[in-house]
């Protein structure tokens, strides 16, 4: 179960290939899995970046960021996951808008994708944006461009398209008096804050893909609460994605760090294992 | 040679031994070691064996309780096993987690003046069960020829084992779907180890594999495949709905998400299923929490303490708005919890959680209650006592004051009628309002006991096997004609 089929690196945004039939047959744009690599891993969630029915497989796009995504990263084809769940969370709600854009940074280059294509096919006229610290760090470009109007790039540094990040380029089309009438928005929770004040003085309806800490992923732990226009909400089943300019920044940047400093122990901890193991095998 | 009943009534209780208070506080080890055979025959021999058999009424399943005592009198411990079974599929689990005071030991007429005198059902009955698993005495249960039918079963916790179980020997393919990569439902995510081993449910659920009952994790049934999906595309003929506890409920006051605030269910979950108590071995982290308060009175409640104390708090609070005695935990839930220093601030209520810059949480404002009028539940209501405050430090608060239903099902099974607070309405069989779909356990009640969870899987297996083959026949009929 839940092999994985292929396995490639882009800097450290890892895409893995999982044989997984009966999620592919059943997702839809804009909803996660949770992974466990191993029965000792924790339970991740990740959004699903593209799947294919007919190979019965779905991609998946993983930033290395803490213990969990290396473990993950070191797996290799040939591998099997521990445990893949889902489809989980609402779909992202495909009509016709009129001009859509999607802005993506790290994962959600890939992550947006799905939703994209889906736009793409409900009439809309889409317009991909990403965003990445230099320019090979792109990925999934092809497909993106394949479902896109229009894809924009924005990098740090400037090798890329403009220099500057998603929310830039989305000011620079708002003050050109370019009408967008949707925008989604997926990647890191401080990237989705700042495009959603970037659309906010032009009332643009706005999507971001939270991606909160998580246990179950079916609504039974509250993990992933979040408030959201002085409501709270949960993340895994009224989520992922919610309306930007309603969503509380400041106390859901403070929920992500809730486990910054077990990270460190756990990472600690593994690397004295690796070390261990060099040492069992002679390598040290 | 039988003894009389003066003889038997010479006897006292025998408790069982347990790891001391300041020893079990630190490990998740089982607590109470269990009894010997000897102590197990001894108590046994306590039952009168009397006529009226007040005891089996206040069973949820009616087990034959002084058959099985009796048996257990004359050592035949597996055989007596055996015979909880044909009511009660998890008898190593109702032994360590039935609230007996209320139920069979309540009614027991050697407990009428006092009930630490009754005879210890739950204790015999964890006994005979464990010395069955333990030494391999399991019997592989006779099954009647596949009838053909396929039944579904949602969630594998105690009903959804329970459905799972009945179905499969009466020759019906049974397939489960778990929304977690193990299977048990509350008796793994819920109760921790020192509680209920997670080995003695695994041996269950293995029992049932090896009877051919097939169970897929990972699989969330409303977002994976819908109910109706289970009917069309995978042919199933009936559907048990077993998906148990809810979303968890939140206190409405300030500070309820700062960092260090869990519901009972994510803190037990991270603990008991991840594992976390093994961290960083098992990499799903835990705070450890300094100073805990725990908000609740009810078997999560303490189990949530008891868990924040194992994994290494100085101090531990249960903050409760009623008063000890209307307390739902179960009795000896609250002893073990009282002997481990578990520290109890009754008829107070939260009215704020403090935070610091960081999100993260330094303590409690609580106001205090009285008891005034009995409310419909026949307890006392408690009234909060005007300008009567008092705040206390903590780093930590678990949240256990229950759930609400789930919605993924039911929300995507529109033609199934739930209630106002959208619980499943079913009959007294378990039957929804949608046919051959069935439902039991929380997902029905709200939040009970294993026990009780456990009847409704009976009464529902029941109600499947009458309607489908009243059904087959009608199909059998119709093609015959």
């Amino acid at each position: 179960m839940y092999e994985v089929l292929e396995r490639s690196e882009i800097f450290n945004v890892h895409k893995m290939v999982i044989k997984a039939p009966e999620i592919a047959n059943s997702i839809n744009a804009g909803q996660f899995v949770i992974i466990m690599g191993s029965e000792y891993s924790e339970r991740i969630p990740l959004t699903v970046s593209d799947w294919n029915t007919d190979t019965g497989t779905i991609t998946l796009y993983i930033l290395e960021a803490g213990i969990s995504t290396l473990e993950l990263a070191r797996m290799k084809v040939g591998d099997s996951l521990y445990a893949v769940t889902g489809p989980l969370g609402i779909p992202s709600e495909i009509k016709h808008y009129g001009t859509v854009v999607l802005g993506g940074g790290c994962y959600g280059i890939g992550g947006i994708y799905p939703t994209a294509r889906a736009c793409k096919e409900a009439g809309n006229k889409v317009i991909a944006i990403i965003e990445a610290r230099y320019s090979p760090m792109f990925y999934h470009e092809k497909e993106l461009h394949a479902v896109s109007d229009q894809v924009l790039y924005a990098t740090v540094d400037g090798s890329r398209g403009r220099k500057g990040k998603v929310e830039d380029v989305v000011t620079e089309m708002l003050e050109k008096g370019i009408k967008i009438d949707q925008a989604f928005f997926m990647g890191c929770a401080e990237m989705l804050e700042r495009c959603s004040e970037a659309t906010r003085p032009y009332a643009i309806p706005t999507k971001v893909a939270l991606n909160s800490i998580m246990l179950d992923g079916s609504g039974m732990c509250g993990a992933c609460r979040v408030s959201v226009g002085g409501e709270t909400r949960f993340a895994c089943v009224d989520g992922p994605e919610f309306d930007g300019h309603k969503v509380d920044w400041k106390e859901l940047h403070k929920r992500k760090r809730a486990y910054a400093e077990q990270e460190i122990v756990v990472y600690q901890s593994y690397s004295h294992e690796c070390l261990s193991e060099k040492k069992l095998r002679g390598e040290l | 040679m039988a003894l009389t009943t003066k003889e038997r009534m010479a006897i006292e209780r025998h408790r069982m031994a347990e790891q001391p208070p300041d020893f079990r506080n630190r490990n998740f080890e089982e607590v109470p070691y269990g009894y010997t055979p000897e102590q197990a025959v001894a108590e046994a021999q306590r039952c009168l064996s009397c006529k009226k058999m007040p005891c089996v009424s206040g069973c949820p399943v009616e087990i034959p309780i002084p058959e099985f005592i009796a048996l257990a009198a004359e050592e035949k411990f597996a055989e007596s096993a055996r015979l909880i079974k044909t009511k009660n599929v998890l008898p190593a689990v109702c032994g360590r987690v039935c609230p007996q005071e209320t139920q069979c030991e309540g009614q027991c007429v050697r407990g009428k003046k006092d009930i630490a005198e009754a005879i210890a059902i739950g204790n015999l009955e964890r006994f005979v069960a464990d010395y069955e698993r333990e030494n391999d005495l399991m019997e592989v249960l006779k099954i009647q020829d596949k009838n053909g039918l396929k039944t579904a079963v949602i969630g594998s916790g105690p009903s959804g084992l329970t459905v799972a179980g009945d179905l499969v020997k009466l020759g019906y393919k049974v397939t489960i779907y778990e929304a977690f990569h193990r299977g048990g439902g509350v008796l793994v995510y819920g109760i921790p180890e020192f509680r209920l081993p997670k080995k003695i449910v695994e041996a269950e659920i293995g029992a049932l594999e090896d009877l051919g009952v097939k169970i897929y994790y990972n699989s969330v049934i409303g977002r994976l495949y819908k109910v109706d999906d289970l009917f069309h595309s995978m042919g199933f003929n009936a559907v048990y709905i077993g998906v148990g506890a809810g979303l968890p409920i939140f206190l409405d006051i300030p500070g309820m998400n700062l960092n260090g605030v869990f519901s009972a269910n994510e803190y037990l979950t991270r603990s008991n299923l991840m594992k976390s108590y093994l961290f960083p071995e098992y990499r799903t982290p835990m705070i450890v929490g300094r100073k805990v308060a725990v908000l609740g009175g009810g078997n999560v409640a303490m189990d949530s303490a008891r868990t924040a104390l194992r994994l290494g708090a100085e101090k531990v609070t249960i903050v409760y708005r009623r008063a000890r005695e209307q307390m739902p935990a179960r009795a000896a839930e609250l002893h073990h919890a009282e002997e481990e220093e578990i520290e109890f601030r009754l008829l107070s209520s939260p009215v704020e959680i403090f935070g610091n810059e960081g999100g993260w949480v330094t303590g409690m404002k609580c106001q205090r209650y009285e008891l005034g009028e009995p409310d419909e539940s026949g307890r006392q209501r408690p009234v909060p006592i005007e300008n009567s405050f008092f705040e206390f430090d903590c780093d930590q608060v678990i949240v256990s004051i229950g759930g609400q239903a789930n919605p993924l099902i039911t929300k995507t099974t529109p033609d199934m009628k739930v209630n106002k607070w959208g619980y499943i309405e079913v009959d007294p069989w378990g039957r929804t309002s949608k046919k051959f779909v069935y439902a039991g356990g929380d997902i029905v009640t709200g939040a009970a006991t294993v026990i009780s969870a456990m009847g409704a899987g009976r009464r529902a297996a029941k109600a499947i096997h009458e309607d489908l083959m009243k059904e087959s026949d009608e199909t059998f009929t119709q093609g015959w004609w």
